[in-house]
C-alpha cells in the first residue's frame, strides 16, 4: 500500500498560467492519516462508552479521566497524521 | 460581598495599564509603513509563525468561554451544559487538520482574506459570498457578548458598579465596552497578537495556583465531584427537577455528542478564526499547531472543574443587586480564597483573557464587512485608506451590537451566546469546507441550504423559554426529529442544511442550470510559501514590514 502512487488529474494542465501541479501523493498513507484522525471523533462523540463512574483515577470519576486522556491520544494521532500527510507528498 | 476590594481593584488597574501601553506600543512591533492598509490593520502582514499563531489561536478559543461561561455552566447545571467542552477542544483539532491547509493554500494563491473571498471566487457568485459575510458578521456579535459578560464579571466582584440607579448597574459592563473598543481601534491585530503572550503568561500562573492549590483546599477531588455529584442530584425548587448533570444520563448522550460536535464544526468558520489560521506563515504551521493546540484543552478541562470546585468551597456567587448570578463564580471562588493582590492577578488575567479575544474578533468580522459588503455591494472603488477606515469603523459597529445582546438576552447562562453564534456560523460550513473539495454542489443548492437552516436555527432557538426567566432565547437544545432527544439546534439545522442542499443541487445539475466560473484551479489547492505567487502574495505585505525598523 505505502509504495502505490496515483498521479491525480490536474497534473496535466500545470503549465497554463503557471498554476502549480497538484502534487504527486500516496494516497495509502492519506488514508492511514484520515483514519487517524477519525478515530478520536468517533470515540469522543460515541458518549455511552464513557458515561459512567468507574474506575476512578486520582479521585476523578471515569467520565472526566477518560476525557482528559483523550487530549494526549488526540494530540499524538494528529502529530502522526501530520507526519504521514508530509510523507505522502514527497 | 460588601464595598470594593481596593487591593484587588489597584492590581487589576496596573496589569490593565501595562497591557494597554504594551498594545500601544504593538503598533510599533515589526513596524510598517501605516496601519491605513487592511493587511497590515487586520492581519497583521500575515507572517505569523508557529509560536505567534499558536498565542493567537489560543487567545481566540481560550477566552472568557473557558474560564467565566463555561464553570459557571458547569457549577450551575452540571457536565452536559458544560463539560462538552472538553470533546468540542479536542476533536476540533482533527477536524481544522483536514481541511484548513487547503483554505491557507488556496487563499494565499489569490490573497483571500475571509471565506467569503474564496467562495465568490469558486463560484463567481455575489449573493452566496454575501451570505457568508452576513453570517461571519453576525454570528460574531454573541460571541463578543460572552467576552464583555466575562470582564463584567470580574469588575462585578472586584466591586464597581452595582446601586440602584439604572446607569449604575451596567456601569461594569460600558466600562469593558469603552476599553475594548478604544484599544482595538489603534492598533489593529497587532496589539491582541503581541498582548496574547502575557494574557497566556498570566492565565497559566493563576490557573497552575488554583488547580493545585484549590481543590486540596477543600478537600481533594473526591470531595469535590462528591459535593457536585450531591448539588446535581438535588431538586431545583422553580423546576421540580434535578438540579443539573453530574455525568450524563441516558436520555443526555445526544445532548453532550451534539454541542461537542456542533461547536467544533462551527468554530473555524468564525472570521476570527479563519483569520488567525491565514495569518499564519506557512501551510503547515496551521497542521504542527493542529497537533500542540490540544495542550489548551486539558486547561479548559480543569477550569471547566473549577466550578464545581466552587459548589464544594460553598461559594456564593451574588451579584452587586443581591441576586445569584452563577457568572460571578470563578471571580468570587479567586476572591473568597486567595489574598486581595493574587486575586487581583487573576481578575485581571481573566479581563485580559477577554479583552484580546474580543479584539481579534471584532476586527475579523470587520474585515469581513468591509471586504465583502461594503467594497463588493457599496463602493467598489474604495481606496485602501478607505477600507482601513470603513473596517475600523465596522469594528466599533459589531461590539455595539454585541452591547445590545447583552443588554437583552439573558445574561445569567452566558455560554449561549456563543451556542447561539454556533447555530447561525455552522450554516456556512457546506459551502466554505465542501466547496475546498469539489464544485459538485450547485451554488444554489448551498445557498438554499443555507437559508433554510438559518432560517429554522433562529426559530428554534427562539422557542427555547428560559423555565426560570420566561425569556425567549433560552437555551440551545431542542427535540432532534427522529430521535427525540434534546440535541444541539446547530447541528439539526446543519443536516436540514445538507439534505436541502443536496436535494437542489441534484436538480439543478440535473436542469444544467450554470454553475458559475471557477477562478481556482487544482494545484491551487496545494500551494505552499514557497510557490511564486505565494511568495507574491506574502511579499505584497513583505514590502511594507521592511521599512525602517522604528524603535
Amino acid at each position: 500500500m505505502g509504495t502505490l502512487r496515483i498521479m491525480t488529474l490536474g497534473e496535466d494542465h500545470h503549465s497554463s498560467q503557471g498554476a502549480p501541479e497538484v502534487p504527486v501523493t500516496d494516497k495509502g498513507k492519506l488514508v492511514a492519516a484520515g483514519i487517524l484522525l477519525l478515530i478520536p471523533i468517533v470515540a469522543l462523540m460515541w458518549v455511552p462508552s464513557y458515561a459512567r463512574e468507574t474506575p476512578r483515577l486520582f479521585g476523578f470519576p471515569f467520565f472526566f479521566w477518560y476525557q482528559f486522556a483523550w487530549v494526549f491520544l488526540c494530540s499524538a494521532m494528529t502529530w502522526t497524521a501530520y507526519k504521514l500527510v508530509l510523507a505522502a507528498r514527497r | 460581598m460588601s464595598g470594593v476590594n481596593g487591593v484587588a481593584l489597584a492590581v487589576l488597574v496596573v496589569l490593565f495599564l501595562i497591557v494597554t501601553v504594551m498594545g500601544f506600543l504593538a503598533s510599533r512591533w515589526r513596524r510598517t509603513e501605516s496601519l491605513d492598509h487592511l493587511d497590515e490593520w487586520g492581519l497583521g502582514g500575515r507572517k505569523f509563525g508557529t509560536w505567534v499563531t499558536w498565542f493567537l489561536l489560543g487567545g481566540d478559543l481560550y477566552t472568557a468561554y473557558t474560564f467565566v461561561a463555561v464553570p459557571a455552566a458547569m457549577f450551575a447545571t452540571g457536565a452536559v451544559a458544560g463539560f462538552f467542552a472538553v470533546p468540542y477542544t479536542i476533536v476540533l483539532y482533527p477536524i481544522i487538520f483536514i481541511f484548513m491547509a487547503r483554505l491557507w493554500s488556496v487563499s494565499h494563491r489569490h490573497g483571500y482574506v475571509t471565506t467569503a473571498d474564496f467562495v465568490r471566487a469558486r463560484y463567481d457568485d455575489r449573493l452566496l459570498s454575501l451570505a457568508i459575510a452576513i453570517t461571519g458578521f453576525v454570528a460574531t456579535m454573541p460571541y463578543i457578548a460572552l467576552q464583555l459578560v466575562g470582564i463584567q464579571a470580574v469588575l462585578e466582584v472586584v466591586g464597581l458598579g452595582g446601586g440602584d440607579s439604572v446607569i449604575a448597574k451596567d456601569l461594569p459592563l460600558f466600562i469593558a465596552f469603552v476599553l475594548l473598543a478604544a484599544y482595538t481601534y489603534s492598533s489593529g491585530l497587532r496589539a491582541p497578537a503581541m498582548i496574547a503572550f502575557v494574557k497566556d503568561g498570566l492565565i497559566y500562573l493563576v490557573i497552575l495556583v488554583a488547580i493545585i492549590y484549590l481543590p486540596s483546599h477543600v478537600g481533594g477531588w473526591s470531595e469535590v465531584f462528591g459535593a457536585a455529584k450531591e448539588k446535581m442530584a438535588a431538586t431545583n425548587p422553580a423546576t421540580g427537577a434535578p438540579t443539573g448533570s453530574f455525568i450524563p444520563a441516558s436520555g443526555q448522550m445526544w445532548a453532550y455528542a451534539t454541542l461537542g460536535l456542533g461547536s467544533a464544526l462551527a468554530l473555524f468558520m468564525y472570521p476570527h478564526s479563519v483569520t488567525a489560521g491565514l495569518s499564519s506563515g506557512s501551510r503547515n504551521t496551521i497542521r504542527r499547531n493542529a497537533a500542540i493546540l490540544p495542550a489548551y484543552s486539558f486547561v479548559l478541562g480543569l477550569l471547566a472543574l473549577l466550578g464545581w470546585v466552587a459548589i464544594a468551597a460553598g461559594t456564593k456567587p451574588l451579584g452587586l443587586d443581591g441576586k445569584p448570578n452563577a457568572q460571578l463564580v470563578v471571580p468570587q471562588l479567586f476572591e473568597d480564597s486567595f489574598p486581595s493582590w493574587f486575586a487581583g492577578v487573576a481578575f485581571a488575567a481573566i479581563a485580559i483573557g477577554a479583552l484580546v479575544p474580543a479584539a481579534i474578533m471584532s476586527i475579523a468580522a470587520a474585515n469581513t464587512f468591509t471586504r465583502n459588503i461594503y467594497k463588493e455591494w457599496l463602493k467598489k472603488d474604495a481606496t485602501p485608506a478607505e477600507e482601513a477606515r470603513v473596517s475600523k469603523l465596522a469594528s466599533l459597529v459589531v461590539k455595539a451590537f454585541a452591547l445590545v445582546f447583552v443588554l437583552t438576552l439573558d445574561k445569567q447562562n452566558a455560554i449561549n451566546f456563543q451556542l447561539l453564534g454556533g447555530i447561525w456560523i455552522l450554516q456556512t460550513f457546506p459551502a466554505i469546507v465542501f466547496s475546498l473539495y469539489t464544485r459538485w454542489f450547485h451554488r444554489w443548492g448551498l445557498l438554499a441550504g443555507w437559508a433554510v437552516g438559518m432560517v429554522y436555527g433562529t426559530v428554534k432557538a427562539y422557542q427555547v423559554v428560559n423555565p426560570l426567566t420566561g425569556g425567549h432565547f433560552g437555551g440551545s437544545l431542542a427535540a432532534i426529529p427522529g430521535v427525540g432527544d434534546l440535541g444541539y439546534i446547530a447541528l439539526t439545522a446543519f443536516v436540514l442544511n445538507l439534505l436541502v442542499t443536496l436535494v437542489v443541487t441534484v436538480a439543478l445539475n440535473a436542469a444544467k442550470v450554470s454553475n458559475g466560473r471557477d477562478s481556482t484551479s487544482p494545484g491551487d489547492y496545494y500551494a505552499d510559501a514557497g510557490d511564486p505567487r505565494v511568495r507574491a502574495d506574502l511579499a505584497s505585505t513583505d514590502d511594507l514590514t521592511r521599512g525602517e525598523p522604528q524603535a
